[in-house]
């Protein structure tokens, strides 16, 4: 029956024999493959007659070790004749893994690819927004090609379920500041400045670029995995042969949501944080919340307010475009939709904070400060 | 005793059994649903060691999860699977690992691990059943069992993003075949193939067969493939299995769908195939070897 694989060295009168027995199958060779390796020749047979049964991995071992030792089988059995014959013929060097590439040359070629793949990236970007806006020309000319449907299935998906926690990051948030902020502050004893302090940075910064960050995460994501795999199960394929244009019927809409609900979002949110900060200042620092509305309306310009509303339809655009854009551009398998996904995300946030920064520039420069 | 020769002396009892056996796969009274929907209610199959067994029924029948349910992926609601004559139903994945050694599963899109190459594929389950077996006459198994499934050498260092849908294919079956399995489970072999791949794909299926002396439980639409090279045929309808047998025996049956299904015109097409090449074999043989008396 099945025995482990062993192994014995004979002298018989032509030579050294190495004798074979039990059963050379996986599961029963133990290190048989190792002794038979160390096996020195000259070896005249190797001797199979004990052999109980064989798989392909048993008569590869064979078939190597006799190879290597230049040596005859003597006692096979039919099958184990056939089996040996059958991975002989099979016996041609297969490379496994991809051939080693020397660490610089590779670093300096992944750099290059990078670069390259950026700039495509840009300017596809550029050309995906170029297209979006000749789509919405053709909408405008063409008004009863306008989705209206589409895109307030897009309003509640992008901008009303979305309330609940850009709310609670919001008034997070409010708390966050007012509490840090309070804390410095009271080394000067000005901690009434902590209003001044929650009050313009969140109208003008904070409320629209956490709200941007959300959404990108919740939204631009969500646009680049939808496309990508409609582009997978070629949905967006169908849609050209019907003559239904994806740009007008997928981006359009999606855009224009994310548009729209950008500033209503950004308000909201900047609005949620000055409750957190003050909450904190009614709890922590003993300011009763009138006065810290009638000050808040003193401290902060109106200004600032419209510098966060002109920035939350931009952010909207190029938080949409680019996840349309990366889904757009999905092709072959479901694992490039995770990467696209990825992409759409982080090229959002960060093509977001670059904006930011110009636009912190542009409006000192107005004097909106 | 240690623990590594309590699961090699486990694994030589569940190879003996085997070999005494002859049935390979026995599956009674299986019951798998999903919600309200049964799949399947009652169902018996045996599946004979060394044969080739076609599965074929209607779209949504429950082929696959026939298959699933065997290897284990799904647990039925009720019934009883025997594998190598070994329970598997209510068995914790460790005891259950000395069967599962022994069967080898090609998905129907090959199910390549993407991180790896081909090559690095076909060695994972070595890697991880096998981790006496040393890097060197790893990939060496590697290369021949590649080379068995008629994939180029090329093929070894690829990734399976870069393969066509056949060579996925043919890779998952070196995979499957890395342990030298008894059973081989192909879900849908050929579904994807041009005609000249899928023959090929069945006569490399039908060469491995015989020489490795496997079973194989083989799930299929295309019926050019139940005339090839399956021993027998089992279809799946009315939730159970309604007929086994050989396609000839299949054809004695009345069963609505089993005569539409060998009878329409897609069989009608595969019948006429099968007698065209014979035909061919007996022209070619009569060319080649001319009655004496004419010399």
């Amino acid at each position: 029956m099945n025995k482990a694989a062993d192994l014995a060295e004979e002298n018989r009168d032509g030579g050294n024999v190495v004798r074979l027995s039990g059963s050379l199958a996986i599961a029963c060779l133990g290190d048989l493959p190792d002794r038979l390796d160390a096996v020195q020749g000259p070896v005249s047979a190797i001797d199979l007659s004990q052999v109980d049964h064989m798989d392909t991995i048993g008569a590869w071992t064979i078939h190597r070790a006799v190879k290597r030792l230049g040596c005859a089988i003597s006692g096979a059995s039919e099958d184990a004749g056939r089996l040996i014959h059958a991975v002989g013929e099979l016996d041609e060097p297969v490379p496994i893994r991809p051939n080693h590439v020397h660490p610089l040359r590779r670093v300096v070629g992944q750099i290059g690819e990078a670069v390259c793949a950026s700039g495509t990236t840009l300017m596809g970007l550029l050309g995906f927004f170029g297209a979006t806006l000749i789509a919405t020309w053709s909408v405008i000319r063409h008004p009863r090609r306008f989705r209206i449907n589409a895109v307030v299935q897009r309003f509640e998906v992008v901008g009303v379920s979305a309330l609940g926690i850009i709310g609670l990051m919001s008034f997070l948030i409010g708390i966050v500041i007012a509490q840090q902020g309070s804390v410095q502050l009271r080394q000067f004893g000005m901690e009434m400045l902590t209003i001044n302090l929650v009050g313009r940075l969140t109208f003008r910064e904070l409320g629209v670029l956490m709200t941007a960050i959300m959404v990108a995460g919740r939204s631009g994501s969500a646009f680049a995995a939808q496309l990508g795999t409609m582009k997978l199960t070629e949905e967006v394929d169908a849609m050209r042969t019907i003559g239904v244009s994806p740009m007008e019927a997928l981006v359009l809409p999606r855009t224009l949501a994310v548009v729209v609900m950008m500033p209503l979002l950004g308000f909201y949110a900047s609005v949620m944080a000055v409750i957190g900060g003050g909450f904190l200042c009614a709890i922590a620092l003993e300011i009763p919340p009138i006065t810290f509305v009638q000050r808040l309306r003193e401290v902060v310009p109106i200004t600032d307010l419209w510098v966060g509303l002109i920035k939350a339809p931009v952010f909207g655009i190029i938080i949409a475009l680019s996840g349309c854009f990366q889904g757009m551009q999905v092709k072959g398998n479901a694992e490039e939709v995770g990467l696209r996904t990825t992409a759409a995300v982080v090229q959002a946030i960060f093509m977001v904070i670059v904006i930011d920064a110009f636009f912190a520039v542009f409006f000192t420069w107005v004097g909106w400060n | 005793m240690r623990e590594e020769d309590i699961l090699q002396a486990e694994e030589r009892r569940v190879e003996e059994a085997f070999q005494r056996s002859d049935i390979a796969i026995s599956v009674r009274g299986l019951r798998n649903s999903f919600g309200d929907q049964v799949i399947h209610e009652g169902l018996d199959l045996d599946v004979r060691k060394g044969e080739i067994l076609g599965v074929v029924g209607g779209s949504g029948t429950g082929k696959s999860v026939l298959m699933r349910t065997i290897i284990g992926l799904q647990t039925p609601d009720e019934g009883e699977i025997q594998v190598f004559n070994e329970s598997m139903i209510g068995r914790s994945d460790d005891e259950a690992l000395a069967v599962r050694k022994r069967w080898g599963v090609l998905f129907q899109g090959g199910a390549l691990f993407s991180t790896l190459t081909v090559a690095e594929n076909v060695e994972v389950p070595i890697r991880e059943y096998y981790p006496n077996i040393g890097p060197e006459l790893r990939d060496e198994i590697a290369a021949y069992k590649i080379r068995m499934t008629g994939l180029p050498t090329e093929a070894g260092p690829k990734y399976p993003s870069e393969l066509s849908g056949g060579m996925k294919k043919r890779a998952g079956l070196a995979r499957a075949l890395a342990l030298d399995p008894d059973l081989l489970f192909l879900d849908e072999p050929t579904a994807g193939l041009d005609p000249i791949g899928a023959a090929a794909f069945d006569e490399m299926t039908r060469k491995l067969q015989q020489t490795l002396g496997l079973t194989v439980f083989l799930i299929t639409h295309d019926l050019d493939t139940l005339y090839s090279i399956c021993d027998r045929v089992a279809v799946l309808a009315d939730r159970k299995v309604t007929a086994v047998g050989t396609i000839d025996e299949l054809l004695a049956t009345d069963h609505p769908w089993i005569q539409e299904y060998f009878n329409g015109p897609r069989g009608r097409a595969a019948t006429a195939a099968v007698s065209r090449e014979k035909d061919r074999e007996q022209t070619k043989q009569a060319a080649v070897s001319p009655p004496d008396g004419r010399r």
